[in-house]
């Protein structure tokens, strides 16, 4: 259980995909203007982290990982060159999935999250999970815990970026750096403030 | 003639189609620091009080006052002692010259003021020299005022070196803290990050053997000593103990440290002074502190086998490191920190809390109240959205 924690933990703050990765940048700098917004869509990115991680796990382990086929008698494959391309397939056609599903029975949420669900495919931090979970080699219960967990540290850091945003709504920024420029600068000085995590050994 | 009247017979040089008109700002600065400015607000308006960021500003920089005393004195005390420790007659560089007149007994007061003064004053001025520049030069293009923050920014910035801090590497930081951390989002009231923090986690990042480790506390060449705060995070309380730190001592600041953070005392009596002028959010060092001491107590019931900073007591986290600095001039910058009164205890909470928990379960990082600032800044607007949004349902559901 403690593991658990620690591994969540991790993957919250000390592995932050978005201030310690940099990753899903564009979906970060692109929907960060207002803290409503970006919370929706941390949370759908959160959503769609837990569901891929460890639906990728699955595949990885039963199919793709050395000798993972023995279970139908073929011993001494390895198709983990695949892995990459297999993720970004699951990855698609969860999302599709998911975006049918919410249509069809919560209209609400649906229309909320607008564009952002199938923006969500191409997300590269919902990608670099599935890859880190394979590199660091979880096991199903672990990559249910890092999904979720990287998911929440992503939305986290989007609301908070948000939050910044629309304070330097009031800022008078130079022409030149106006837009994307000051959001850069922005995301470089936050990531500065989450390196009190870095160096936390759990 | 007056200094009044020598600026106002140059005034008309630096307004609108005079020879120096680019160079308004810096005329503006020279004259507002030392009058009262003379543009008042015309039509009726409802005045509460006087107060303008002159003040503010202006009262700040005067609640350093026994913490700039206190840095001078522990300073040149603190080298003082090392260099009777290590045996040396006299320090091989510029410095010697003017302290051939005093000598460098540590039981004479004089001697380790101006061995002191020595260091402090060329990290100041760097500071101000540097500082000043980008400020002025960013008010002329931009056309906005250089104000009395920068006064601020600039003091708080020195307290927080280690004493032989490479000036070039001064320059470098509080160039970075003005113009990345503040004057491209527009200036004083415009950033979300406090500058002169910014200034010292990038030297920090960048430059960590030189404001980091065992031997940059002490102004002398060659000779380590390791901060009260330092020791506790190898050894915990033992170690303190055991290194011939009392709480007092540490409570008065004769210890190895930063400029300015070492004397708890000199920083309540400033933070004595801000809560009377009421310049400084109490709420937010109420926050501050009792983060700290909730977060402390914690960890001393959860306890530790291995991690003696478990059990660290939180009137030892009060005193050592930079814990007292940060909470009274750092963490209540009114314009990083959050703005609504319950999201001033949020917000202080967090800082208290996050010091804490890097204190003891960081081992990259002895110190955490830099870090735990910059970090709880970033949360600060956020805090405020969704206390306004509480706000919001609790009085649609009063009026429903």
């Amino acid at each position: 259980m403690e593991a658990y924690i620690s591994l969540f933990v991790k993957a919250v703050f000390i592995e932050n995909l978005a201030l310690s990765f940099f990753l899903g940048m564009c979906t970060f700098i692109a929907v960060s203007k207002k803290i409503s917004t970006a919370m929706g869509l941390g949370v759908a990115v959160m959503v769609v982290q837990a569901i891929t991680v460890p639906a990728n796990n699955l595949v990885y382990h039963t199919l793709l990982k050395e000798d993972a086929l023995s279970w139908i008698g073929i011993k001494g494959v390895d198709l983990s060159f695949l892995a990459l391309l297999s993720c970004i397939g699951m990855i698609a056609a969860l999302v599709q999935i998911l975006e049918m599903i919410l249509d069809k029975f919560f209209p609400a949420l649906y229309s909320a999250l607008g564009i952002f669900l199938p923006l969500i495919t191409v997300n590269c931090a919902i990608l670099g999970g599935s890859l880190f979970m394979i590199e660091r080699d979880y096991n199903f219960g672990e990559s249910v815990t890092y999904g979720i967990g990287s998911g929440l540290g992503w939305a986290l850091a989007i609301t908070v970026m948000a939050g910044v945003r629309e304070k330097l709504k009031y800022s008078d920024i130079p022409a030149g750096l106006q837009g994307l420029g000051i959001t850069f600068i922005t995301a470089g000085l936050m990531s500065l403030g989450f390196m009190a995590f870095s160096g936390i050994q759990l | 003639m007056s200094a009044r009247d020598f600026l106002d017979s140059i005034e008309p040089h630096f307004t609108k189609g005079g020879k120096l008109a680019k160079y308004y700002g810096l005329y503006e600065m020279v004259d507002t620091f030392i009058y009262t400015p003379a543009s008042v607000t015309r039509g009726t308006t409802h005045v509460r009080d006087g107060n303008d960021l002159k003040r503010t500003m202006t009262f700040v920089v005067i609640a350093t006052l026994f913490c700039v005393l206190m840095a001078i004195y522990n300073t040149g005390y603190q080298a003082n002692v090392a260099m009777e420790a290590m045996g040396l007659e006299k320090i091989d560089n510029w410095r010697s010259l003017p302290m051939m007149v005093f000598g460098y007994n540590p039981a004479n007061p004089l001697s380790c003021i101006v061995h002191g003064a020595l260091y402090f004053f060329p990290i100041y001025f760097v500071t101000l020299a540097v500082g000043g520049v980008w400020e002025v030069l960013f008010a002329t293009v931009r056309g906005h005022e250089v104000n009395e923050g920068f006064l601020v920014s600039s003091m708080l910035y020195t307290l927080i070196m280690p004493p032989d801090m490479p000036l070039w590497q001064v320059a470098l930081g509080i160039s970075f803290g003005i113009v990345i951390g503040k004057e491209v989002f527009g200036g004083t009231g415009k950033n979300f990050l406090n500058p002169a923090l910014t200034g010292r986690a990038f030297l920090y990042f960048a430059y960590p053997a030189s404001i980091s480790g065992d031997s940059v506390w002490v102004a002398v060449d060659g000779y380590t000593a390791a901060t009260p705060l330092g020791l506790a995070a190898n050894g915990g309380l033992e170690a303190v103990y055991n290194a011939h730190y009392s709480w007092v001592q540490t409570l008065f600041g004769f210890e190895p440290g930063c400029l300015g953070e070492t004397s708890t005392i000199a920083i309540l009596i400033g933070a004595a002074f801000l809560l009377y002028t009421r310049v400084a959010s109490y709420r937010i060092m109420a926050g501050v502190f009792l983060g700290m001491v909730a977060t402390s107590l914690l960890f001393n019931v959860i306890g530790s086998d291995t991690n003696p900073m478990f059990a660290f007591p939180w009137y030892w986290h009060l005193t050592v490191g930079g814990f007292a600095f940060g909470m009274v001039y750092m963490a209540t910058d009114p314009v990083s920190a959050a703005m609504t009164n319950t999201g001033r205890w949020i917000f202080g909470a967090l800082v208290g809390g996050m010091t804490v928990l890097i204190r003891v379960v960081n081992p990259a990082f002895p110190e955490g109240i830099m870090l735990a600032i910059l970090f709880s800044n970033m949360f600060a607007p956020t805090i405020d959205y969704f206390v306004i949004q509480a706000n919001i349902r609790r009085r649609m559901k009063r009026h429903a």
